[in-house]
This record gives C-alpha cells, sequence and structure tokens, in this order.
C-alpha cells in the first residue's frame, strides 16, 4: 500500500512539473501572439505591465477572476458549467505524452500518436456543449460551425498523420522522432506539412479560420454568453490547442527534439530546448497568418477541406506507401 | 493488481450506469451526453485489459465522429417539445412494445451467445499458441492478421461503407437550378479583352447590357 502511495505521489509530482509550465507558457504565448499581431500592422501592441509588457497576461487573468460570472436563466446550468472546463481539460490531457527528449515524458505510450489524434477530436464538445446550453441563437449557430469545421479538418490531418506513420512503422512518438534523426520528415513530405498547418489553423479556429467566433456575423459566436473566468477557459483552452498542435507539428515533421545538425556547438543546446524552439518558431507562424489573412468564407472553408486537402493528402498516402514498397524501405520490426 | 481490480470496477460502474441513464434521461440531448460517457469508460476497459489500438479506436471514430452526428441530429430537435411526449404521450404512441420487443430479442441474442462461449482453459499462459507474441504492440498484431488472413473481409467492410457513403450522398445531393456558383478557374482566368468593352452611347438610346 505504502509503495502504491508513493508511486501516486510521484506521479502527481510529475504532473504538476509538467502542468505549471504550460500553464506559464499559455500566458506568455498569449502575449507574443498580440505582439508580433502589433508589429505587424506597426503598432506597440501590449507593453505597460512589467517589462515588454510581459505581465500583461497575469493582468488579464486576475480582471477574469474578479469579474462576475453570469449564466443566462434559461441555459442549461450543468452543461454550460461543464462546457469551458471540458475544453481546458481536454487541452492540458494531451500534453501527457508530448515527448520532451528521449528521457523526459510523463506517459511514454504505445499509442501515443493515436491518443494525441483522438484527445484532440473531442476538443469539439467543448465547444458544441457551449454553444447548446447557452440556449441562444448565436452560440448555437457558432457551435454548429464549428463542429463541422473541426470533423472536416480532423479527417486530413488524420490522414497526414498516417503519411508521416508510414515513414516510422510505430504509433509511439518517441520512435517517430527517432525516425528523423537522418531526416527530418519535412524535407520528403513537405507539402504535407504545409497540408498540417492550415489544417491546424482550421482545427483551433484561428483566423483565418476563425468562423465559430466571427465577431461581424456571429457575435464571437460560442462564447456569446459566457463571462469571467469560464471565458478565459474556453480561451486559455484555445491557446493550449494551439501550442499543442505546435508541439504535435515540430513532433511529426521537425523532428522534435532532435538538434538540426548534430555537430559541437549545437549539442551542448539541451533537447528540450530544441523542442521549445520549433514550437515558439510554428507559433509565430501561427501569429503572423493571423495578422496576414482575411478570413475565409464559409463555403470556400468547406471546400478547401473537402475537395482539395483530403484527395490532395490521400494522393499522398498512396504516393508514400508505393515509393517506401518500391524502394524496400519500408520500416520493418 | 488490486489497483487494477478497483479502476475495473470505478470504469464498469460509471459504464452500466451511463448506459442506463442514455434510455432513462428525459432530455435527449443528456442522453447523447450519456452515450458519449459510456463510449470513453468502455475505451478506458479496453485500454486496461491492454488493447490500447482498439481502445483509441474507439475514441477516435465513436466520440469523435459518429457522438458528434449525433448531436448535431439531437440537439436540432425541439427539446421541450419532445420532453412532454416521452412519458405522458405514452399512452397513445406504439413506439414502447416494438422497442420492448427488439430488446428482447437482443438480451435473448446475448444470453445465447454469452452462454455458449467457453475460454480456452490457462488461455493466458497458452498465447503463443495461438500465434500472439506478447513483446510486440497489438497495433502491430493487428496488422498482421488484418492484411493476411482477413484481408477480404477487411476489404469488404471498406466496400460497405463506400456503399453507404455513396448512397447518402446520391440521397442529399440534389441539382438546384438558377443559383450561381463560383469557379476559382474562371474567375482567375479573366482577361481584360473579354470583359472590358468601350461603348458609343447615343444621345437618348443608352446602352443595351445583356449579362
Amino acid at each position: 500500500m505504502i509503495e502504491n502511495l508513493n508511486i501516486l505521489i510521484t506521479e502527481i509530482y510529475k504532473v504538476f512539473l509538467l502542468l505549471i509550465p504550460i500553464l506559464t507558457a499559455i500566458a506568455m504565448i498569449v502575449w507574443l501572439d498580440r505582439r508580433v499581431w502589433a508589429f505587424v500592422q506597426k503598432r506597440r501592441g501590449p507593453n505597460v505591465v512589467g517589462p515588454f509588457g510581459l505581465f500583461q497576461s497575469l493582468a488579464d487573468a486576475l480582471k477574469y477572476i474578479f469579474k462576475e460570472i453570469i449564466i443566462p436563466a434559461s441555459a442549461n446550468k450543468i452543461i454550460f458549467i461543464l462546457a469551458p472546463i471540458v475544453t481546458m481539460t481536454l487541452a492540458l490531457i494531451s500534453w501527457a505524452v508530448i515527448p520532451f527528449s528521449e528521457e523526459i515524458v510523463l506517459a511514454n505510450i504505445n499509442v501515443g500518436i493515436l491518443y494525441l489524434f483522438a484527445v484532440s477530436s473531442l476538443g469539439v464538445y467543448g465547444i458544441i456543449m457551449g454553444g447548446w446550453a447557452s440556449n441562444s441563437k448565436y452560440p448555437f449557430l457558432g457551435a454548429i460551425r464549428s463542429a463541422a469545421q473541426m470533423v472536416s479538418y480532423e479527417v486530413s490531418i488524420g490522414v497526414i498523420i498516417i503519411n508521416v506513420l508510414l515513414c516510422v512503422g510505430s504509433l509511439n512518438l518517441t520512435d517517430i522522432v527517432l525516425a528523423q534523426e537522418n531526416l527530418w520528415f519535412i524535407v520528403p513530405l513537405f507539402p504535407m506539412f504545409v497540408i498540417f498547418f492550415i489544417s491546424a489553423l482550421a482545427e483551433t479556429n484561428r483566423p483565418p479560420f476563425d468562423l465559430p467566433e466571427a465577431e461581424a456575423e456571429l457575435v464571437a459566436g460560442y462564447q456569446t454568453e459566457y463571462s469571467g473566468m469560464m471565458y478565459a477557459m474556453f480561451w486559455l483552452g484555445e491557446y493550449a490547442n494551439i501550442l499543442l498542435m505546435c508541439s504535435m507539428g515540430s513532433i511529426l515533421f521537425l523532428g522534435g527534439w532532435l538538434s538540426p545538425i548534430d555537430l559541437y556547438p549545437f549539442t551542448l543546446v539541451p533537447a528540450p530546448l530544441w523542442l521549445i524552439l520549433k514550437i515558439l518558431l510554428l507559433f509565430i507562424l501561427f501569429a503572423l497568418v493571423k495578422a496576414i489573412v482575411p478570413r475565409y468564407r464559409y463555403d470556400q472553408l468547406m471546400k478547401l477541406g473537402w475537395k482539395i486537402f483530403l484527395p490532395l493528402s490521400l494522393t499522398w498516402v498512396v504516393l508514400t506507401a508505393s515509393y517506401l514498397f518500391y524502394f524496400n524501405l519500408l520500416p520493418v520490426n | 493488481m488490486i489497483i487494477h481490480s478497483i479502476f475495473f470496477y470505478i470504469f464498469s460502474i460509471i459504464a452500466v450506469f451511463s448506459a442506463i441513464m442514455v434510455t432513462v434521461s428525459r432530455n435527449t440531448v443528456h442522453s447523447v451526453f450519456f452515450l458519449i460517457l459510456d463510449f470513453i469508460t468502455i475505451s478506458c476497459l479496453f485500454i486496461m485489459i491492454g488493447a490500447e489500438f482498439i481502445g483509441m479506436i474507439m475514441l477516435i471514430v465513436y466520440v469523435g465522429a459518429v457522438a458528434v452526428l449525433f448531436l448535431f441530429v439531437v440537439m436540432m430537435l425541439n427539446v421541450s417539445k419532445q420532453k412532454n411526449e416521452w412519458l405522458g404521450g405514452a399512452k397513445n404512441s406504439n413506439h414502447i412494445p416494438i422497442g420492448l420487443l427488439i430488446s428482447g430479442v437482443i438480451f435473448f441474442e446475448l444470453i445465447i451467445v454469452v452462454g455458449g462461449w467457453k475460454y480456452k482453459p490457462d488461455l493466458l499462459k497458452t498465447f503463443s499458441s495461438i500465434g500472439i507474441d506478447l513483446n510486440t504492440t497489438n497495433t502491430h498484431e493487428i496488422g498482421k492478421v488484418l492484411y493476411t488472413d482477413y484481408i477480404h473481409l477487411f476489404q469488404l467492410s471498406g466496400m460497405v461503407l463506400l456503399v453507404a457513403m455513396i448512397g447518402a450522398i446520391v440521397l442529399t445531393f440534389r441539382q438546384r437550378e438558377g443559383i450561381k456558383r463560383q469557379s476559382y478557374f474562371k474567375q482567375v482566368s479573366r482577361e481584360r479583352n473579354e470583359s472590358v468593352e468601350l461603348v458609343d452611347p447615343k444621345n437618348n438610346e443608352g446602352v443595351k447590357i445583356d449579362v
């Protein structure tokens, strides 16, 4: 019994060791997003609170905590309260399988990539629940839009993952990274990386695909009725999802924790730092896209997902499989 | 092992409870959410017996896709109207005896199947004799039999799904007339000389524009 308790305590300790940096990172990433956005538009962005405005997110969080939570009278109370909790929880639990180096990983499970995919496909529930439970027109429309959008783009993300898995021969995330020691998958699978990046934008409801919250037509969509900390949880969950998509992209295509060149000055840098740098690079791309691309029309969004990305990535699966089979490169264990 | 059984009982209790709540709860949207909870706990049970691949596929396919469509349909229903009809209107509706009949048939089928089921003695120890290597992951094992021994059945089920998909598309597809479709190719390949024209309008007559 004592042994079990010991295991439990060490596991909880590990979880907190992972969770606290991630929550801090989310706060910082919100600041970074606004800064990049501002720089592109030749504004200053948040620069008042703390050095370079670094504490802006903390100030915002404090403001949200002390605001009143309003629950609409005709809302379905249980589901209304559950929705932001579901969003936030799902965004955080997927970090359990992300490997920060060969040793530093909370749960090194056999089906790591499937777990990531499953949890990210559950993310849609937070939004549907929030939209339906608000019992109001705009949130409901936003929720339906968002659900259709996320289900569509999940398909192409799944097919892209199959491409990578064909080259690796394992569902384990550590194996996926180790398979890229000689060549990062971004080189042979570059078109897939581009499609993955765009699908990730759509999956996380980022601009130019932020139709669920299109403020001009839907008054912020599914989160219209939310206020205070509940709104902040939706918002933080969204950013946690964006970070997760960035880390997924860097693990699948950019070689995870591996250094770009296996030579002396680069090997000094600790492995997790490389992963963090790659995540940051992808995130800055996300932020740049937000600043420079106008919002898509809804039918164009659906057309892009089903008529362009799905056939393209399916064709690429056939190509990859045939290439690997023909040159006898299929990974066999 | 104790912790293992504790978790097993927790998950099974949640699974049975949510399965009952699917049928009992009066709000249809709540039933769908209980169904989702049921799917999730069942996939937890799959993971506990070491079938992590099936557990994850269960999450992706059922919770991530099928239940979302369920939720879509159910949310469109008028819930408050539905609520009044459920038990109050049961007297003058005939769906309860049919439901009872179907569930009775399924129940007896299950009894027949489970009653006739026999486990091989010492199943776990003789795993190697049925060709399962305990050292590889079960994703590899499934792949080995699915694409060799069961390839025809696997392809056949794929065909069934394809036919169902095409059927659904054909049923909902309708060609509407008189709507303007956007063609990117046409828009991009427009050139000046075919879209702009200089005319000399005569006084008091104007220009006839045909689109």
